[in-house]
């Protein structure tokens, strides 16, 4: 069988079993649409949110990302895992109490307002729609390079498959789809990593397998890699980083983002009860550091393997590494797998020196010497990112059948997250503007329309975007985390640890967070991302104190306490049904007992 | 009634306590051993480098899911020991 018919296979058979669920799941109540009927098991729901949260950039991007920074990314690693803590502690438990269906309305009862409730809802969907962009434009890019049709082709199958699980499904058929995602994205990711592993380290276990010793060369693998890397002019692998406000402000802002991500937040209020909100962000933690903890250990199994693939020498034990790195591979004795990926473009060659040698090394001024003394004009080969998790079966000669996991693999990380975040939007617009704002006599059946309405123009709007992404799009870890740890954190956070703040002083704070983040942003990546209209130019020497516009969400969530409290002391305390409301959310038990009513 | 007022806001500052001693094990793991005191816990080696890179990439992350689970079980208890609930 051909690669193209394993694959087909492969997506196809996990597409009709999404399109299955569909159809088993289909929904007649906006409680089932919403919250699939509040009757989830938590390990169920724990693997739904790991399915839910882990994205595109974690399944395809991350361990790219890692490969290229070293040390100085695992800022990704800790600040997309270390917001489950936060969820667990500060936010889940006391919003299921609570047991509405959106986040908004959360923020809009508390706060005693509806335009604190429509902050609430822009926020939510100018995050959620940037970041559903990446996923749609991430599903593109696998089926352009798995199944041979063009990405917009691609995108249109993928969203006819969502509309299946999401309209007719609401909240249920996505959690039944993403538990069956998780399962096909986890093996698809682990079963390449371990195969690497053991051939670099003879440990099947990647995250062990990290920092066992490399077995062609005898030393430890990390230090193996230092050694090549900087043999090519690159930092250290595991080099520390100067700059550490920064790198706390980073992982701090991924932190606090990663809890206000609404889409996140309403699969808690699928459990039937609290403690099985506080289970669910344990369990959804354990489903999705399976892939967390192997994705370092594929990172920098994937820079050696790339790097000894050029430099062969390097691979075994080597008393001097000038000489070899001096003679890279020939062009024309490439392996496949950079054939097949200089097919789409991701992996480019070019003879710069025109010795027919594939000279791969940072173009660094403190590299410039060697590479004048070597005859080398440049770098000649750039290997994109993205590529390594995708590339990793070819990479390690794994058989066909593993490169047909991956490409289900990476569209189901996708396609679930994507859903999840069509879900969080459509609620926001047929629960919390619909109902909540321009008609709130609408009947249950009429929201239940409005909510599959909105849905389906949500997937249409997400289609457009995703196959003709606006230029912002790789922007979107700044924006979306940006606006949910200046915004809705800490909103939905002092909305039920204290009791003092008021609807003046969540405004308030809200929208200073937002807007400060937002400029700040702006001011150096261009105003609503428009290029050529920064203020300054976006690199370290500019930043303010040093913290980029990627880091600065933290701050803006401090400014946003700041404000709420000190403008909630100055003017009137809450009422007291609502402090009452925030006793109710404190207490698994009914609201009564807790009150002493 | 009075009662039943103190021992929810016994319950309350018991898991603001609890909140507290998990988050600040939380910042001690990442912010602390990963980043900050990534320096002094150099000369330790594991591995072919140093405990704070493993507590960046692996350490942080196994500790975050021992914090939860510890939290949710104490919660639990918690619960059941003031007759609060569900």
């Amino acid at each position: 069988m051909s690669q193209f018919a394993i694959n087909i296979l492969f997506v196809g058979a996990s597409f009709a079993l999404y399109i299955g669920i569909a159809i088993w799941a289909k929904v007649g109540s906006t409680k089932d649409f919403y919250v699939a009927g509040g009757g989830i098991h938590p390990i169920t729901n724990g693997m739904a949110i790991g399915a839910d949260w882990m994205s595109a950039a974690s399944f395809i991007s991350m361990a790219g990302l890692i490969a290229a920074g070293g040390y100085a990314n695992s800022t990704f690693l800790m600040g997309w895992t270390g917001g489950y803590v936060l969820l667990a502690t500060l936010l889940a438990p006391y919003l299921r109490k609570f047991g509405k269906f959106t986040v908004p309305e959360f923020i809009g009862d508390r706060f005693y307002s509806k335009p604190a409730r429509m902050v609430a809802v822009i926020c939510l969907i100018v995050a959620s729609v940037t970041y559903v962009i990446g996923q749609m434009a991430g599903a593109g890019v696998a089926f352009s390079r798995f199944l041979e049709v063009d990405a917009t082709t691609g995108l249109i199958i993928a969203a006819v498959v969502i509309f299946f699980y999401s309209v007719l499904g609401g909240m249920k058929g996505i959690t039944y789809t993403q538990v069956a995602q998780y399962i096909v994205l986890i093996i698809a990711y682990t079963i390449p990593a371990i195969f690497i592993s053991l051939e670099l380290t003879d440990n099947p276990i990647p995250p062990l397998g990290l920092f066992s010793t490399h077995s062609e060369s005898g030393v430890p693998l990390l230090a193996k890699l230092n050694e090549v890397v900087t043999a090519l002019g690159f930092n250290e692998y595991t080099a520390d980083v100067d700059n550490k406000l920064n790198m706390v402000l980073f992982t701090l802002s991924l932190m606090i983002g990663t809890a206000g991500l609404p889409h996140v937040i309403i699969r808690f209020f699928t459990v039937p009860k609290v403690a099985d909100a506080r289970w669910s962000a344990g369990w959804a933690l354990v489903f999705i550091a399976l892939l967390y903890l192997t994705a370092p250990a594929v990172a920098s199994m994937a820079r050696l393997n790339i790097a000894t693939t050029v430099y062969p020498e390097m691979a075994s034990q080597v008393e001097d590494v000038e000489q070899a790195t001096a003679n890279p591979i020939l062009y024309e004795d490439r392996p496949n797998w950079i054939r097949t990926w200089e097919e789409t473009g991701l992996i480019q060659y070019e003879d710069k020196n025109g010795d027919g040698r594939i000279q791969l090394y940072n173009d660094s001024d403190s590299f410039a010497s060697t590479a004048e003394q070597r005859g080398w004009e440049g770098n000649e080969l750039s290997v994109n990112n993205d590529i390594l998790v995708l590339a990793n079966p070819e990479i390690a000669n794994l058989p066909g059948w593993v490169i047909g996991l991956i490409a289900a693999g990476g569209l189901a990380a996708a396609l679930s997250t994507a859903a999840g975040l069509l879900l969080a939007i459509s609620s926001a617009i047929s629960h919390d503007l619909i109902k909540g704002a321009i008609n709130p006599r609408i009947t249950e059946k009429g929201e239940l329309l409005a909510a599959r309405i909105s849905m389906s123009v949500a997937i249409i709007v997400a289609t457009y975007l995703g196959a003709n992404p606006p230029g912002f799009a790789a922007q979107v870890v700044a924006l979306a985390f940006g606006i949910a740890a200046a915004s809705l954190f800490p909103a939905l956070m002092m909305g039920i640890f204290s009791k003092r703040v008021n609807n003046t002083g969540a405004i308030t704070g809200m929208l200073t967070g937002l807007i400060f983040t937002l400029v700040y942003i702006f001011i150096y990546k261009g105003w609503f991302f428009i290029p050529g209209t920064n203020n300054l130019p976006d690199t370290a020497e500019h930043w303010v104190l040093g913290i980029s516009p990627l880091s600065i969400g933290a701050v803006g969530a401090i400014i946003n306490f700041a404000m709420a409290f000190t403008i909630s002391r100055m003017t009137a305390e809450p009422p007291q049904e609502i402090q009452d409301l925030v006793e109710s959310v404190r207490y698994p038990k009914g609201a009564g007992t807790a009150t002493g009513h | 009634m009075a009662d039943k007022k103190s021992n929810a806001e016994a319950y309350w500052a018991a898991n603001i306590r609890l909140i507290a001693g998990c988050l600040v094990v939380w910042a001690l793991v990442s912010y602390g051993c990963a980043i900050l005191l990534r320096p002094l816990l150099a000369s330790i080696p594991i591995g072919g480098t140093d405990l704070g890179f493993w507590f960046a990439q692996q350490g942080s992350i196994l500790t975050f899911i021992g914090i939860i689970f510890f939290y949710v079980w104490k919660m639990n208890r918690l619960d059941k020991q003031f007759g609060l609930e569900e």
